[in-house]
């Protein structure tokens, strides 16, 4: 259980964490959610008490980071793929970790066969791809068996294969009853993995919710209709409080606000033939593209402006 | 076909937590598991051994056509010890890689995550470290010391370990090279970054001294004797002078042990409240 209050945390004038109240529960896969910059690394890094917050506090378990007896066996993160020595092969990398803990040696074995790099072990992992890597900064977040897990980025340098394995991974964690806590900044790979979403936009709470509940509320639902008819069926649905959009010349428009259904109805009473009724589902994305419209911090269409 | 085995559960948490012990075998795996550490050792006993025996030899092949002088004053102690003026770098260099090598590497975030009461993580450094050095650094000085005199005797006059002094500057010799070394990880974990950290190091070892003994003796002398070369000097020597005082008089050995001490003391307590206050 990780439990944020009011976190903060700037960089000199930038504001990069804002004041972020949060819960992430047991037996369920938590979604970090929010665009490049947008304070997702910081939060997780002030969760394992390395960077200091400078207003609030944010306790595992009940108590901070810095309070904890053995840390890496109530939490375990996974915060940048390189939080190792290039020089130091994978086993020695996780053995002096274990032995902080008391951890057994067969321990690190076993996480290392877990991750499936038990072949390279011995190598130096300066060598490792950035997908080894990963692997190997998840097989240090298991290693003390920790009820709390917090991955920053997993997926980033995975192939396919991998990609797969770290979501039945993520599940199968919080299933066991763990706290998992996993930041993305796709909102595509959330919608796959997690059963909770957080999300956040210059470092300030947008969304706290269940996945579903999450596209359900902020997706516009809209419904596609084509009719021959298009300027009396307009009138009818804009007087019905819709909102028309995307105005075709061949009858072809967009209606948000009122269901296929409601549509159709309308339709039928005005004496209007629909060609088309299409309710359009809302995908993640566009809930989260929407949601965070305003709060990203770089967007390409500010600093790319090619005239002709 | 993606196999996702469930990790096996530990035991219950231990009682106690986490501390000074596990701290320590776990920096002494993080020490013997980079070549740097082989390296950088393996550079500081072939320098000392190795200079001490150029600088012996030629002084024994040279002996005879020497200044007066330079015969009155001959140090054979401190002549073997030369290599120290080398060695210094090469174990500074470990002391510096040993806390900022896990900073540029990012490696420290496990480090804290694992330990984090971070102080703790450079009170095992210091002190494996530091053990590490110290029995490199005696061995390397006694035996520079006997090759040394080996060369010198039958041309020129030889010490042994009986004499007045000659004990306290080969075993001092060591001791100043592990002091040293417990600065230079001092400096590592104020300045954090390799590069910044060994030219820091360099700086105060080596550059200082030649500006200081740019200056009049009225200035640079009494500026001189706190320079760390300067003590290093005086502590491998058995005269006033010994081999390398040319350009500035030093403390008496035990006094600028003391003062290297207190450097050493004070960048390591810089470091550790630096440590605590920057985000990593």
């Amino acid at each position: 259980m990780i439990e944020a209050r009011g976190l903060t945390k700037r960089y000199g004038s930038t504001v990069a964490v804002d004041g972020l109240s949060f819960d992430v529960c047991p037996g369920r896969v938590t979604g970090f959610l929010g665009p490049n910059g947008s304070g997702k690394s910081t939060t997780m890094r002030m969760v394992m008490g390395l960077d200091r917050p400078d207003a609030g506090k944010v306790t595992v378990n009940g108590r901070p980071y810095h309070d904890l007896p053995w840390p890496l066996r109530e939490v375990g993160g996974l915060l940048e793929s390189k939080a190792m020595h290039p020089g130091r092969s994978a086993r020695n990398h996780l053995w002096a970790m274990a032995q902080t803990h008391g951890i057994a040696r067969p321990r690190v074995d076993e996480v290392l066969e877990l991750v499936g790099l038990a072949a390279v072990a011995g190598r130096r992992a300066g060598k490792f791809s950035l997908g080894m890597a990963q692997r190997l900064g998840i097989a240090a977040a298991l290693l003390g068996d920790p009820a709390v897990l917090l991955f920053d980025e997993p997926v980033n340098g995975l192939d396919p294969e991998g990609i797969l394995w770290v979501r039945t991974l993520l599940k199968r964690l919080a299933s066991e009853g763990r706290s998992v806590f996993v930041s993305s900044h796709l909102m595509s790979e959330m919608a796959l993995t997690a059963d909770h979403l957080i999300v956040i936009g210059r470092g300030r709470l947008i969304a706290d919710e269940p996945v579903t509940s999450f596209v359900a509320s902020s997706s516009r639902h809209s419904v596609r209709v084509k009719t021959p008819d298009p300027e009396r069926l307009r009138r009818a649905l804009e007087e019905a409080g819709a909102r028309v959009d995307d105005d075709r010349p061949d009858g072809t428009f967009t209606v948000t606000g009122l269901t296929a259904a409601d549509i159709g109805d309308l339709a039928a009473e005005l004496g209007v033939a629909l060609h088309e009724l299409a309710p359009q589902a809302g995908s993640l994305e566009d809930a989260f593209m929407e949601l965070t419209r305003d709060s990203v911090e770089f967007r390409a269409e500010d600093a790319v402006e090619v005239q002709p | 076909m993606t196999v996702v085995t469930a990790p096996a559960r530990l035991a219950s948490l231990p009682p106690g937590h986490y501390g000074l012990l596990g701290a320590l075998r776990s920096e002494w795996t993080k020490l013997r598991s980079v070549r740097s550490t082989v390296w950088s050792l393996a550079a500081t006993i072939v320098a000392v051994i190795g200079i001490g025996i150029l600088a012996s030899a030629a002084t024994a092949a040279r002996w005879r056509s020497g200044h007066f002088e330079d015969r009155l004053f001959f140090d054979p102690t401190s002549v073997s010890l030369t290599g120290y003026f080398v060695g210094q770098l090469a174990l500074g260099v470990l002391g510096v890689l040993t806390i900022s090598a896990e900073y540029g590497t990012g490696a420290i975030r496990s480090t804290f995550a694992a330990i984090p009461h971070r102080p703790l993580v450079l009170a095992a450094k210091a002190i494996l470290f530091g053990t590490v050095a110290l029995v490199v650094a005696e061995v390397v000085s006694f035996a520079a010391f006997f090759i040394g005199q080996a060369l010198l005797s039958g041309s020129a006059p030889t010490a042994t370990l009986s004499q007045p002094g000659v004990v306290r500057a080969v075993a001092g010799g060591g001791l100043y090279l592990t002091v040293l070394g417990l600065l230079a990880l001092g400096i590592g974990s104020i300045v954090r970054h390799t590069a910044g950290a060994i030219t820091t190091f360099v700086a105060l070892l080596l550059i200082l001294p030649l500006v200081i003994a740019a200056f009049p003796a009225s200035i640079g002398h009494p500026i001189g004797k706190y320079l760390p070369l300067v003590i290093g000097n005086s502590m491998t020597a058995t005269t006033p002078r010994g081999a390398h005082a040319d350009f500035l008089p030093g403390f008496a050995p035990w006094t600028g042990f003391g003062l290297l001490c207190a450097y050493a003391a004070a960048a390591l307590l810089a470091g550790a409240v630096i440590m605590v206050r920057r985000d990593p």
